[in-house]
Parts: structure tokens; sequence; C-alpha cells
């Protein structure tokens, strides 16, 4: 399973990466095809460094990876970390979405069965 | 299946429950209001809830515990900010230790339910919201329930964050 293998740590790193809507952007962009890191910049209304201190957390949390391809940074998405950022989010979804379907079980009875919340 | 919508967001730090049951909202209210209830359906089936306080009154707080199938005991409060029987109900859901007093260095999570009257039924809104990022990544990371399924899912949930379709949410 996908969350097993990402580190406490990667995934903090991630969530923050993720947290921005820049990042984001880049992420969507990145993950479409391969851009250089000048073509990100003209996206955005803020300056190259800036844009590239974005890419910099962006590949900590190896969300994207950066090639030097002649005199241009290639920036190109990393599927698998954005999926193990999803299954995260996954899990919190899937907690509930038991909680309400025993909900919808328990509805289901005529009689509230016997608790099996009581330790044994 | 009885979910009806799911959203998700990252920068909200929100998740949004919607389901269908097929009782009225007088009849769900009780799976919130009746603790006995309450424990056949908070905790999963090998992590079943026991819930040693429920005071349902505006600032009273419910004590619970979840028993795992080594017999571990994972510790959690509830403080109720609202209740508007029988629909809605705003509470705080946290960690407590072990002898099962509130941690107020864990996260904590505000939950609002949303119950409304439908053709045949209810519809119960469940809205999750962390108070940061950080303290969703530290419920994810503890891992509070076994048994999940990875499923790898649409890449472009995680990244419409930023743009909730829903912003009232």
């Amino acid at each position: 399973m996908v969350v097993d293998q990402l580190e406490r740590d990667q995934a903090d790193l991630v969530f923050a990466a993720l947290s921005d809507g820049t990042r984001r952007d880049i992420v969507t962009r990145v993950l479409r095809h391969e851009e250089s890191v000048t073509s990100l910049a003209s996206h955005y209304a803020m300056s190259f460094a800036a844009v590239q201190k974005h890419v910099a957390v962006l590949e900590r949390a190896t969300l994207v990876t950066k090639q030097r391809r002649g005199r241009e940074q290639l920036v190109s998405g990393h599927v698998e970390t954005v999926r193990a950022a999803q299954a995260l989010l996954d899990q919190l979804e899937q907690i509930w979405r038991g909680r309400l379907g025993r909900i919808s079980d328990l509805l289901d009875e005529a009689e509230p069965r016997p608790n099996r919340g009581e330790p044994t | 299946m009885t979910v009806i919508d799911v959203t998700t967001s990252t920068t909200e730090r929100t998740l949004t429950l919607t389901a269908q049951f097929g009782a009225p909202p007088e009849r769900v209210w009780q799976v919130w209001s009746d603790p006995r209830q309450l424990e056949l359906w908070w905790g999963p089936p090998t992590w079943p809830a026991t819930f040693v306080d429920h005071d349902f009154v505006v600032d009273g707080r419910a004590g619970y515990y979840m028993t795992g199938p080594e017999g571990e005991k994972a510790h959690g409060w509830w403080r109720f900010v609202s209740i508007d029987e029988p629909s809605s109900l705003v509470f705080d859901d946290g960690f407590s230790d072990d002898d099962g007093r509130p941690d107020e260095s864990m996260p904590t999570m505000r939950a609002r339910v949303e119950l409304e009257a439908t053709d045949g039924g209810t519809r119960m809104t469940v809205t999750t919201t962390y108070a940061s990022i950080e303290e969703m990544e530290k419920v994810v990371a503890m891992g509070m329930v076994e048994g999940m399924t990875g499923a790898a899912g649409q890449i472009d949930v995680v990244l419409a964050g930023g743009r909730p379709e829903r912003p009232d949410c």
C-alpha cells in the first residue's frame, strides 16, 4: 500500500507543499508535460526566483523532479508521490464511509443490536 | 451505497460527506444523541468504541475509547458546541491520554452534522475540519485505524484543493 511506503516526514512535506495554490498549479502543469522553470515563471505574477523557490519545495516533497538540459532546467511531475498524498486523504474519507455505512445498517434494524463496544 | 457525495479540500482542511438514509431525521438524530447507538458505529468493527461519558448539552463533553485487536485502547473526547435537534450538531473531537484526560497537544477536529428531511428519509452532511494542515497530517500519519484501502484516487482531487467546488462547505 502506498501509504505504508511513505515516511511520516515525507507525508508532512507533501501536505505542506500542496497547501499552496501556486505550487498546486505548478504540479498540475508539469504532470501534463514537462516545462522549464523560465516557462513556468511566465505564468505567474511573481519573480523567477520566487517560482524557483516553489519548485524547490515541490522537489523536496518529491512531487516534481528537475533536470538540467542545456541552459534550461526542466521540471516534470512525479505521479507516484501525488498519488500517495491522495491516498492519505482517502484514508480520512474511508473512515467516514465506514461510519456512514454502519449508521445505515443500524437504521435498517428494528432493534439496536447488543453493544459490540464493550471490552470482553 | 448510502454515500452520495464526497468533497475534500487540502487548503480548507475539510472533508465533506453527504449520505442518504431511509429513516426520518428524528431517528437519525438518535445515532448521535444515544451513546449506546453511537458506539455501534463510531469505531470500525476491529476498533469498536465505548462511550464512558456523553453529556449531550452545549459545552458538555463525551469521553470514549476504541479497543484494538490486541486489546490496546485509543481514548478520545468530544465537546458539544451546538445542538439543534433534529437538524444540526457541532462538536469538537480530540484525543485523550491513557487515563482518558483530553490531550491538548494533540490535533482537534470540528465536526458539523446537518440533517435534512427528504422524500422518504434524511440527507445527512458531515463536514470535518482540522485546525491546521499540520494537525491534519498528524491525524493521518498516526494511522487512526487499520484496514484502509490504499486506492490511488484521482490526482485532480488533491490538486483541486485550491478551487473547491462548493465554497460554502
